[in-house]
């Protein structure tokens, strides 16, 4: 069964009327529509969100990351950032959250929270304390996008190893040029042999 | 040295076997292989598979998995080789004892297979030590694995012990360890063995055909 977000966001906005929360809707088929909040509020609505018995999302089943660093496409809805202020004009990341209840068989709920900007105020507070099964989640987030979840009790890489520095799924994220022999290179294959070998065809 | 061959029959119609000692030794090696236990993805499940009684590996000396590298023979590189876990792979291999065979199974332990453009997957585990069968298959079935096996053996059996083409672990110069890659800030380094690897060299024809 899927959720109300309509409805829910009236409920957070009568119990929480100080936190900033836009409805985002989604106009495709699947109808998924989200809620961004500011990261500021995060923990608080989740905790609403968890222990308001008759909501009780009490799992919370998927984060994930998404990169806009130009914020020219990203949706044009005021930016709760994690932080006060405005956005940062030069692209943010941001950061989904699925919950589900399962008491209630109702899911998803789509949360969404940005950060100021994608390099040092990528901060959005850490949801660990509500939900215990972000733990790993956030950290494959830290490691792949660079979002620093703060309060995390243990916020290091997780797939990548520590020396590492990039950030992977970062739009700009460049991989490291180890090109060798393809028979038939063509596409993105053949644009990567030229630049390996300049000056070839 | 080489035994007249007609002589060698008769003298088995008596039962009296005669062989040089190098193919003995060869048959010794090449009969009971033990591999390395470990998989490191969806071929090793085709590689458990395979050791089971319907594939049964037994049946050619090598279903004895070792779970330590120092009572090992083979190293089956099972399924894709992520930068993460290539140094522990290398280390692995160094541990292990001469003689010593590496089998590449599937396309990830061949080149990165379909994880090739990825950030995270390592192209090829011969970047980093020397290959001795490789297995096409995405992943390959149990009887690949076996056919990879019998291919082994038959090297094995034609290995030299003495003279200029003698096999590494007979050679006293020969190296039993590679260098174990560090992590970088962006990728391994090195990232290959440049020794035992190196890409073709491409040389591509303008258009046109002027060389």
């Amino acid at each position: 069964m899927s959720v109300d977000p309509e409805a829910i966001l009236k409920r957070l906005q009568e119990a929480l009327p100080g936190a900033a929360i836009v409805l985002r809707t989604n106009p495709s088929p699947s109808g998924q529509h989200s809620l961004l909040v500011a990261g500021a509020n995060l923990i608080e609505i989740c905790r609403f969100l968890r222990d308001t018995p008759d909501l009780a999302f009490d799992f919370l089943s998927n984060v994930t990351g998404v990169d806009w660093p130009d914020p020219a496409k990203a949706d044009k809805a005021a930016v709760p950032a994690a932080g006060e202020g405005t956005p940062a004009s030069e692209g943010f990341l941001e950061v989904l959250y699925h919950l589900y209840s399962i008491s209630r068989r109702v899911g998803p709920l789509v949360l969404r929270a940005r950060t100021q900007d994608r390099g040092d105020n990528a901060k959005i507070p850490s949801v660990v304390s509500v939900f215990r099964s972000a733990e790993f989640q956030e950290r494959e987030i830290f490691d792949l996008y660079g979002v620093e979840f703060t309060g995390h009790p243990d916020l290091r890489r997780i797939l990548m190893w520590d020396e590492y520095v990039d950030h992977p799924m970062r739009k700009d994220y460049v991989a490291p040029d180890d090109y060798e022999y393809e028979p038939t290179p063509h596409a993105a294959v053949l644009d990567q042999a030229q630049r390996h070998y300049p000056g070839t065809p | 040295m080489a035994i007249d061959s007609k002589l060698a029959e008769d003298l088995k119609s008596q039962g009296v076997h005669v062989t040089s000692f190098e193919s003995l030794i060869n048959w010794g090696r090449s009969s009971s292989l033990w591999p390395l236990q470990f998989g490191l993805a969806c071929c090793a499940i085709e590689m458990i598979a395979a050791t089971m009684a319907k594939y049964d590996m037994a049946r050619f000396g090598a279903e004895v998995f070792r779970p330590s590298p120092r009572q090992a023979d083979l190293m089956i590189v099972a399924g894709t080789v992520t930068k993460k876990m290539a140094p522990q792979v290398v280390r692995l291999y160094n541990q292990m004892a001469e003689p010593k065979y590496v089998i590449a199974m599937g396309a990830c332990a061949i080149s990165g297979g379909p994880f090739k453009e990825g950030y995270n997957v390592l192209k090829g585990i011969d970047r980093f030590i020397p290959v001795d069968v490789v297995i096409p298959g995405c992943p390959p079935r149990p009887e690949a694995l076996l056919e990879g096996l019998l291919t082994l053996r038959a090297k094995i059996a034609k290995e030299k012990l003495l003279g200029k083409h003698r096999a590494r672990h007979a050679d006293p110069d020969g190296t039993a360890a590679y260098p174990v890659p560090e992590f970088g800030a962006h990728d391994l380094e090195p990232t290959a063995n440049r020794d035992i690897w190196n890409p073709p060299s491409v040389v591509r024809e303008a258009e046109g055909g002027e060389a």
